[in-house]
């Protein structure tokens, strides 16, 4: 399959095949990613970070996995800043981006943008989060995180709990599990459910999906548990949110009825869901996965900027 | 049943087999409002549909033919209309409104975040994902069309 020169905008432009070779070539970076071995092949390319708001992990970690690889890095934010108080128009500043860089990682704030600079850009585009949330690596460094754990994605009952309404990762997260062929349950007071249209969807494309607001009578059952932080501003009244809140967090003694290997995942920042208890456990990827940013960004740049073979 | 008596129109436009209830929309499709009115324009609202069962609409408009963005237009509304075209009373020409797998340029995304919406250079572009109810997703977005006739550009 060649990704040469692709953009990187949603997981839905890649089949299942593409995706699991993407994974394969995450984990060929993994000591590259920790450094316990070098590989420049990326050495004289440029990476452009075109970042609208600040984002520092993600900036970070594509900064440092381009680093890995001998690419060099300029960031190219100031851009926006000029593109924003002269009222240039997104397809302009790209097009002027596009001459200093190999490709760009865009963070933006409105939905749809990295589809539009794709379109405007010559070199590639990776969205790096676009309007509400999502963006394709954290997707792909998901499923990195479960594949590396349990093997396989085929099959596992993934809980997703917590704000599944407005949190786009977990939307693109579910979809993309559906593909592998995961059966998912999705935790959530009534008022932050997933939206009856992506169920619908996600049921329609043949996943078992199950619905409840009740984490401990579905928490022995899980292969993965992927928490995500529910947010204060979607409860008027902040009785109902403490209410809410301690419902869903993960301690040590919630984790009692988990089964030995269950994995618990975060994409971090965390405020209070998880306990740091449960830090030490066996269970906790969720750093894990925060690291596993860097081998599937190395990945994605190895692929879609080509560079000289091992 | 007794036929719906409205004068015959010697040249013009009958646009039949219209979603009941969307005739209004496609009046403003067509432009029509009091300073454009220049022919007669005969207007028929949830009247027996002799295709099967249901209900249906027809705008009739003398003197007129449609531009084809109008009935692509009309198409998103009511996909199951049929565009009429009269001349010298007999119908010279029929054919049914048909939705191409990508509309282009016609409507506006309901997402007021969505990049389309921020004065960008592009039109805004949807798949058609759903043609008997006229489901669309925005290609920039990826949010689902919601409610047609108020975005149509
Ligand atoms: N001269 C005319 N003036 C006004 N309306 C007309 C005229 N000729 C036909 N129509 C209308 O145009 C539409 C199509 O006419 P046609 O004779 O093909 O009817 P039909 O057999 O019912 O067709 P369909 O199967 O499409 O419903 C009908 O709604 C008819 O009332
Ligand atoms: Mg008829
Ligand atoms: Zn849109």
């Amino acid at each position: 399959m060649d990704f040469y020169d692709r953009d990187i905008v949603s997981i839905k432009d890649f089949t299942r095949e593409e995706i699991e070779e993407l994974l394969d070539l995450s984990e060929k970076m993994v000591p590259y990613a920790m450094g316990e071995r070098t590989w420049k092949p990326l050495s004289g390319k440029i990476l452009g970070n075109l970042f609208f708001e600040p984002s520092t992990r993600t900036r970070l970690s594509f900064e440092s996995a381009a680093h890995r690889l001998g690419a060099d890095v300029i960031d190219v934010s100031e851009m926006s800043m000029t593109s924003i108080s002269k009222g240039e128009t997104l397809a302009d500043t790209i097009r002027m981006v596009d001459a200093y860089c190999d490709a760009i990682v865009l963070r933006h704030p409105y939905e749809g943008a990295a589809r539009l600079a794709a379109k405007f850009s010559i070199n590639p585009v990776i969205n790096a989060g676009d309007g509400a949330g999502s963006h394709p690596t954290q997707t792909l460094l998901d499923l990195f995180t479960m594949r590396s754990n349990k093997g396989s994605i085929d099959g596992l009952n993934i809980v997703l709990v917590g704000d599944l309404k407005y949190g786009r990762t977990v939307h693109s997260l579910s979809d993309a599990l559906t593909v592998f062929g995961a059966k998912l349950t999705l935790v959530a007071p009534e008022q932050l459910q997933m939206p009856d249209d992506i169920v619908r969807n996600l049921k329609d494309k043949g996943c078992p999906v199950k619905q409840t607001d009740d984490l401990e009578a579905v928490i022995s059952d899980a292969d993965v548990l992927y928490v995500t932080r529910i947010q204060k501003e979607r409860f008027p009244d902040p009785t109902e949110y403490d209410k809410v809140a301690g419902m869903y967090r993960i301690d040590n003694s919630m984790l009692r009825e988990a089964q030995k290997d269950m994995i618990v995942m975060h994409p971090l920042p965390r405020i209070d869901e998880i306990a740091p208890e449960v830090d030490s456990t066996e269970h906790a990827k969720y750093f894990e996965q925060a690291f596993n940013g860097i081998p599937v960004r190395m990945a994605l740049l190895k692929a879609i900027l080509g560079g000289e073979e091992q | 049943m007794k036929e719906i008596k409205v004068a015959p129109i010697r040249n013009g436009t009958v646009i039949d087999h219209i979603t009941a209830g969307q005739s209004l929309n496609v009046l403003k499709i067509l432009g029509v409002n009091e300073s454009t009115i220049d022919s007669t324009i005969s207007v028929l609202i949830k009247v027996p549909s002799k295709k099967g069962a249901g209900w249906k609409d027809v705008v009739k408009v003398e003197d007129r033919e449609l531009d084809p963005r109008m009935v692509d237009k009309i198409a998103l509304i009511a996909p199951d209309a049929t565009i009429v075209i009269i001349r010298d009373f007999i119908v010279a020409e029929k054919y049914k409104v048909k939705l191409d797998d990508i509309v282009s340029g016609l409507v506006k995304c309901s997402n007021p975040h969505c990049i389309t919406n921020k004065g960008e250079p592009v039109e805004p572009e949807f798949r058609v994902i759903d043609r008997s109810s006229s489901k669309l997703r925005c290609m920039y977005c990826d949010r689902i069309l919601t409610n047609i006739s108020d975005n149509l550009i």
